[in-house]
């Protein structure tokens, strides 16, 4: 006789467990602001690949060839362990700090992808974009600051959406310098209780929740960014307002 | 007045690869002259045009427009390509207009024109905005200001292109194949408007190959070919009666 030993209940009692909150909401901190530190560093080390400066472009070229090229594990390792040993300081083991190691290990690894997700937005740019902004008197980095980078979001926003969903699964990484986000939550009390299907079933659902609503944030951006576009995509509040009666029509 | 002209262009090379496009080409455009640039495909016209903002940078040459060197100063005698901010605030005083209009898809029409007047000159919103509805208007759009291009014909877009060019109050408007990406039946209204620029005197190098514009409107038609200037004259002496071998052979195939 096959006996099912899984119990809902223990689901439904831990979904909203301090423990797990707590978790969930460390995971939601290090996912965004390690993104934010990757977008901004993507832009930065993109515009370094294309610009004229050969140092520049080196620069950029070494760092998407480290960052990617090894582990973010061994690179969140390095970051937290290795580097204290550098400096003579094994003091650095406590939870704010690897708190923050995590977002800037995952937010550097990140910015080497995002750089190679930004330089395929702005080459997607027509070349006449920088010429006519020039014409008109501008400089580069005012060319690309208004003209060119607002229309590489469009390419750059969709593989991004993936990026940061990536991010949100791949930040469980951090429970190996021992910060207790959701996978290290669930890992906590099923230690004691040995429920572990229950509490791995209740990490999955906080995953799945957050990352069903960062897609539907996404699509709302991608339609922000098709303003001017022929082919504007809808979304489910674009249909919303429609149905209402309302929203402007671009 | 000053009796410098608005553009001179001396011994002008420029080289891409292995292909020579600019020869050594020498020309003078007068204040308020309306010069037409004719000339078959890879002649160098476009080349010649973009050398004089700067956009294309000049192997050897000098190119002078209001009477300051674009995109170089002289340094004890040898030419120094000049810092971008110079570079750019030299441009900014000539207008261009593209043959695919170029212009900015995620920004309206009237965005498009008051773009470089807000950050390139920082005119406040206000005194922008005011000029720009009046350029739109000029060209015939003042009911289009909100559109973005994608929500425009060719003429209106190129019509737009001519105003956010006029935006910036250039003293110099070049003009690349302005209509030769139009549908037949809009090529009039993106004409039209030229006219109008140069009836009120605006200084004009127009590449096109609108032989009726060149004949009504400017003073005086060159030909190119092979990266030199072949032959010059008014349109009408010029086409009526070519002297050149190879702009007789040019013109049989247009007129």
């Amino acid at each position: 006789m096959l006996a099912i030993d899984f119990e809902f209940d223990v689901v439904r009692r831990f979904l909203f467990d301090d423990v797990i909150i707590e978790g969930a909401w460390l995971t939601l901190q290090i996912a965004v602001l390690a993104q934010v530190l990757g977008v901004a560093l993507g832009v930065l080390f993109a515009l370094m690949r294309i610009s004229r400066n050969p140092a520049a472009r080196a620069a950029s070229g070494f760092y998407v060839w480290f960052f990617r090229g090894t582990p973010a594990l061994l690179q969140l390792f390095i970051l937290y362990f290795g580097v204290p040993q550098l400096f003579d300081n094994h003091t650095v083991t406590t939870e704010l700090s690897a708190f923050r190691a995590a977002i800037i290990a995952f937010g550097v690894n990140e910015g080497a992808y995002m750089s190679e997700i930004v330089r395929a937005g702005i080459l997607s740019v027509e070349g006449g974009q920088m010429d006519a902004a020039k014409s008109l008197g501008m400089t580069h980095m005012q060319a690309m600051r208004r003209i060119i980078l607002p229309q590489a979001m469009r390419v750059v926003v969709p593989p991004t959406g993936n990026e940061f969903i990536a991010m949100l699964k791949n930040s469980s990484l951090a429970a190996a310098i021992g910060v207790t986000e959701l996978l290290g939550a669930s890992r906590l009390i099923y230690s004691v209780n040995f429920k572990i299907m229950e509490l791995l079933v209740v990490a999955a659902i906080w995953y799945l929740a957050f990352t069903t609503v960062f897609s539907i944030l996404q699509a709302e951006l991608e339609r922000a960014l098709a303003i001017g576009e022929r082919d504007r995509p809808q979304t489910l509040f674009s249909r919303a307002m429609t149905a209402m009666g309302g929203g402007p029509r671009i | 007045m000053t009796g410098e002209p608005m553009v001179r262009v001396i011994e002008a090379h420029k080289r891409f690869g292995r292909v020579e496009v600019l020869r050594g080409v020498t020309l003078e455009v007068g204040r308020g002259e309306v010069v037409v640039l004719l000339g078959p495909s890879g002649s160098g016209k476009t080349t010649l045009l973009r050398g004089i903002n700067h956009l294309e940078p000049l192997d050897a040459g000098r190119i002078y427009v209001d009477g300051e060197l674009v995109g170089y100063r002289e340094k004890d005698g040898r030419l120094v390509e000049d810092r971008e901010a110079e570079i750019a605030r030299k441009r900014a005083a000539i207008g261009m207009v593209f043959q695919r209009f170029n212009l900015f898809p995620h920004l309206s029409a009237l965005g498009n024109v008051i773009e470089a007047p807000l950050r390139v000159k920082k005119l406040p919103r206000r005194q922008a905005e005011d000029m720009g509805r009046a350029l739109l208007e000029q060209v015939g759009l003042s009911h289009k200001i909100d559109a973005y291009p994608s929500q425009l014909s060719g003429g209106q877009q190129q019509r737009v292109a001519i105003a956010r060019a006029l935006a910036m109050n250039p003293k110099l408007m070049l003009f690349d194949e302005p209509t030769s990406a139009l549908d037949p039946e809009l090529v009039g209204e993106v004409l039209d408007a030229m006219k109008v620029l140069a009836q009120e005197g605006m200084t004009m190098i127009v590449v096109t190959h609108e032989i009726g514009f060149a004949r009504e409107v400017a003073h005086r038609a060159l030909f190119m070919a092979e990266g030199v200037i072949v032959e010059e004259g008014p349109p009408r002496e010029l086409f009526a009666s070519p002297q050149q071998a190879r702009t007789k052979a040019f013109l049989g195939r247009i007129l």
